[in-house]
């Protein structure tokens, strides 16, 4: 008779060991491949695995065998009118030669090895060896939620944490206790009537007695509870404070009319990445999104992103809203504050000197890091002139300029690379 | 055939399974093996995942394997094609061992379990018992010990060494698997206390001997002997792994170990590689007469064979040397019609057969084809049985391509004159010995630079692939001293000779 198991159940990530090896082993030509992916990604799937494709011959692994040339006979199937004698000329490239060569019909090259990094794993590569810079500089965690750990047993509780095990255990103790006495006293009186029966009748009072007292001792045996209210243990959990890390990132882009649907898209990359690199690193992120032209409001997502105004530019206007967004919602104690402000660099000209003005005095000092992108294809405009003096003075300012969107990823690492300390 | 006698209900009407179902399949399958005079190994039938089918076929079907990145890179490639739907997954991974074990995965449906549990529980596990290649050369008792040992060895050696040094033995060793086989002495059986046990000795030993081999304190004792003498070794080995194993003079302990691991579980793989066309036709000839015996006696539905012939047509299909589907001949087409062909010639002979097996014809087909089973491998087995009749029907036609004439000639096609020809040379390329290329260790230079000279015999004048430079370095990084590879030609002359230069290590 056989035997049929079900396997199903067993753990299915075998293979998971070698897949890092596989990953770690090739890691240089998956980065090089994730960079020429990421260009071409949309806006809203960065969030997805990849399918890279990395050069079939760095993966091959080498053996000996026979190359073309020299003799060889070799029998095929399929005869339609070859005779006995005949000569045909040599086919090019192989295919048709049996073993060595493998032809492939399939729709990747032949010289590329094709497989799916999963999202974690695309992530993991994505943000190797980025880091986000001053991450010391004020106070990591708040204590704002707890979690309930393990905290032994209790005797008071809620019916639906009563530990059976525990409860069952103590009953039986306790039953065991309380039987003891009587138990011992059955045990010497039955000695006893043993003895007595030698030399006594069932009918002598003695004997009924000692009867009645054993009827007496079972029934006190048999009325101690199974289990009693004191019996019952419940698992006790109490409350742990637990450091959470929380950010808030502020995203701050221009509306104006000079801003076209590819500026913004190319912002909208960015301000993803960033979320995206956020979020490995905090457990709780707000995101605010303020929008500006002339004047600035905080807007939600689908607005920031797709709604369009025209008119001038006062870039002022959005970090002043921008500082009292911090006053009143995210003291600086508790909250790690990133910024990431996009604009093609117009600005009212003799609006620049006041951000800088604001920059150095309300902002700088209090976020974490701001960085500020660039996004044009002509030469730098007023506000990165005036910026300039701002990344010289400030360790956690940076900016890049951003022509096209292939630029985003490289300027994202510079922006985010690992400094040596 | 025998007439159909209704006398069962079909087993299931649907096509789903059930454990209680395939139990019942199952019983009735082994009835019909047993009847049949099939002797196998007692089967373990295993449902799993189309994940965990992934994760048997990466490690090449071992149920437990060491961790290496090629395992991985098979993976990757496997799910990425079967996510695509390009390939659907193979319905049976079979494990040579005792018991047998037989994967049925749980998205098939009931007749395609039914297959294979005939094909892979029954077919596979009969032709693993009984060839003389399988009971001679592994131990199917001990080889699920042997891969757990081996796993938990090289785990070690990762915590105590490093990945990268394992990773890098073990890559130079997978470089060199098709050279670490015995071909001709039967290896000591395999046992995982026994392994264990010796293992430590062994690493000592093995030491020892290296120390004395390599000792570099002139022998005082001893007059210094000429040149010819000290030809080490003094025969060609053409098991370079083992070799290596025992002389490389820089390997640790626990690498030749490691060279050792990998050389007993290509030993382990070397009769399948050398009876594919038999293995795969004799399982599919029976599931193919175990499941027409099952509708014979009515216990399967109409239905049932309709799913189960279609599947079945699809695996022994043979498309033409010109289709674009054409990728050398298929082992299952060709494995499956000459097992069909033998039942053939035994049951209703011609005249051809007569001439040509005169042994076989007219005799019972069931002793005929169990002697065939048991003693051939497919070269043999090819030389042996081939039929004039089979090679009509698949128009086989042999052509000759050497590189000294600008067209390929055909040689022989599927007439009189031609039936021997092509007979033969197929049967030569199913013949390891002269598919792979014959390189042997040929000397070892004791009392100069230590360097090793392989040895590369050309047959028919073919030359060796350039990956040839690359495997070299992966010889020196075991050897640890330079080595070379000389191709001589059917003369003894050197021909061609492949270096590596010292920098890489």
């Amino acid at each position: 008779m056989a035997q049929i198991v079900d396997r199903r159940l067993n753990g299915k990530n075998k293979s998971a060991v070698n897949r890092q090896k596989f990953l770690r082993r090739f890691r240089k030509q998956i980065k090089k491949s994730i960079e020429n992916v990421i260009a071409e990604r949309s806006v809203t799937d960065l969030d997805k695995g990849e399918t890279i494709s990395i050069p079939k011959e760095d993966t091959s692994e080498p053996f000996f065998h026979h190359a073309q040339g020299g003799h060889r006979d070799m029998v095929h199937p399929g005869n339609r009118e070859f005779q006995t004698g005949d000569k045909i000329p040599r086919p090019q490239g192989g295919t048709a030669q049996g073993d060595g060569s493998e032809a492939s019909d399939s729709g990747e090259g032949e010289d590329d090895f094709v497989f799916e990094l999963s999202r974690e794993e695309f992530l993991q590569f994505f943000f190797e060896d980025l880091e986000l810079p001053n991450l010391v500089k004020t106070k990591l965690s708040t204590i704002t939620e707890t979690k309930k750990i393990r905290a032994g047993h209790t005797s008071e509780g809620n019916p639906s944490n009563i530990n059976v095990v525990r409860s069952l255990t103590g009953a039986l103790g306790r039953r065991m206790a309380l039987r003891g006495p009587y138990k011992k006293e059955i045990k010497t009186i039955e000695a006893k009537l043993e003895d007595l029966l030698k030399r006594h009748n069932e009918t002598d009072q003695i004997i009924i007695d000692l009867r009645d007292r054993i009827i007496y001792l079972k029934k006190r045996i048999k009325r101690i509870p199974f289990i009693d209210s004191f019996d019952l243990r419940y698992d006790n959990r109490i409350d742990q404070p637990m450091p959470t890390t929380q950010a808030v990132m502020f995203c701050i882009m221009d509306v104006s009319g000079s801003m076209g649907r590819e500026e913004k898209d190319i912002a909208k990359r960015f301000f993803m990445l960033l979320y995206l690199f956020l979020t490995r690193t905090y457990e709780k992120i707000q995101v605010v999104f303020i929008s500006h032209h002339t004047i600035a409001s905080e807007v939600d997502e689908e607005a920031f992103f797709y709604s369009r105004e025209t008119g001038g530019t006062v870039v002022s206007s959005a970090l002043k809203l921008m500082s009292s967004i911090i006053q009143e919602r995210y003291p600086t104690n508790d909250w790690n504050i990133y910024a990431a402000q996009a604009s093609d660099g117009d600005n009212w000209h003799n609006d620049s000197k006041i951000c800088v003005d604001i920059m150095n005095k309300k902002l700088m000092p209090f976020v974490q890091y701001y960085s500020y992108i660039e996004i044009t294809a002509d030469r730098h405009q007023n506000l990165w002139e005036e910026y300039a003096g701002i990344e010289s003075n400030w360790d956690n300012f940076a900016m890049k300029k951003i022509e096209k969107i292939s630029d985003i990823y490289p300027v994202f690492r510079k922006l985010f690379q690992k400094r040596e300390s | 055939m025998t007439v159909k006698t209704k006398k069962f209900r079909p087993i299931s009407e649907t096509s789903d399974w059930t454990f209680e179902l395939i139990e019942k399949y199952h019983s009735e399958i082994e009835r019909i093996a047993k009847n049949f005079g099939l002797s196998t190994y007692p089967v373990q039938l295993e449902i799993i995942t189309a994940e965990q089918m992934m994760d048997a076929y990466s490690s090449v079907g071992m149920p437990v394997g060491y961790s290496h990145w090629t395992f991985g890179k098979e993976f990757v490639k496997t799910e990425k094609n079967y996510k695509r739907g390009q390939m659907g997954l193979a319905y049976e991974i079979v494990i040579n061992s005792d018991p047998c074990i037989a994967y049925l995965m749980e998205e098939n449906s009931m007749p395609m379990q039914a297959l294979v549990i005939a094909h892979a529980a029954y077919g596979h596990n009969s032709f693993f018992k009984n060839n003389y290649l399988f009971t001679t050369w592994t131990s199917a008792d001990s080889i699920i010990d042997y891969l757990l040992f081996a796993k938990t060895y090289i785990a070690d050696c990762e915590t105590r060494y490093g990945e990268e040094a394992v990773e890098n033995i073990l890559d130079s060793c997978h470089a060199l698997k098709n050279y670490g086989v015995d071909r001709y002495k039967r290896p000591p059986k395999l046992s995982l206390l026994e392994e264990q046990n010796k293992q430590q000795e062994r690493e000592e030993y093995l030491q020892s001997q290296i120390n004395e081999l390599w000792r570099t304190i002139p022998e005082r004792t001893e007059p210094a002997r000429d040149k010819t003498s000290s030809h080490f070794p003094s025969e060609p080995q053409e098991n370079i792994l083992y070799f290596i194993e025992k002389h490389a003079p820089l390997l640790e302990p626990w690498q030749r170990e490691i060279v050792r691991i990998v050389r007993k579980i290509a030993q382990y793989f070397y009769p399948q590689r050398q009876t594919q066309v038999m293995n795969e036709g004799w399982a599919t000839f029976w599931h193919y007469t175990i499941l027409n015996q099952l509708y014979d006696e009515g216990l399967c539905t109409d239905g049932f064979m309709m799913e189960f012939l279609q599947s079945h047509t699809n695996v022994v299909s043979q498309p033409a040397f010109d289709s674009q589907y054409y990728s050398g001949i298929n082992p299952y087409a060709l494995g499956f019609n000459m097992m069909t062909d033998i039942r053939r010639i035994c049951e209703t002979p011609t005249d051809e057969d007569r001439e040509w097996f005169p042994d076989i014809a007219g005799s019972d087909w069931q002793t005929s084809m169990d002697f065939a089973m048991r003693n051939f491998k497919d070269e043999s087995f090819i030389g042996q049985y081939l039929s004039p009749r089979l090679i009509r029907d698949f128009k086989m036609f042999a052509i000759t391509d050497d590189d000294k004439n600008r067209q390929i000639e055909v040689s022989a096609i599927h007439n009189k004159s031609g039936y021997q020809n092509v007979r033969s040379i197929l049967s030569e390329q199913y013949n390891l010995g002269s598919n792979e290329p014959n390189i042997q260790v040929y000397n070892v230079d004791m009392k100069g630079d230590r360097s090793l000279t392989l040895r590369h015999t050309q047959h028919r004048r073919r030359p060796l692939d350039k990956s040839a430079y690359e495997v070299i370095k992966h010889v020196r990084r075991l050897w640890g001293f330079d080595v070379k590879i000389e191709s001589i030609d059917e003369k003894d002359k050197i021909v061609k000779t492949y270096e590596c230069s010292p920098s890489i290590s």
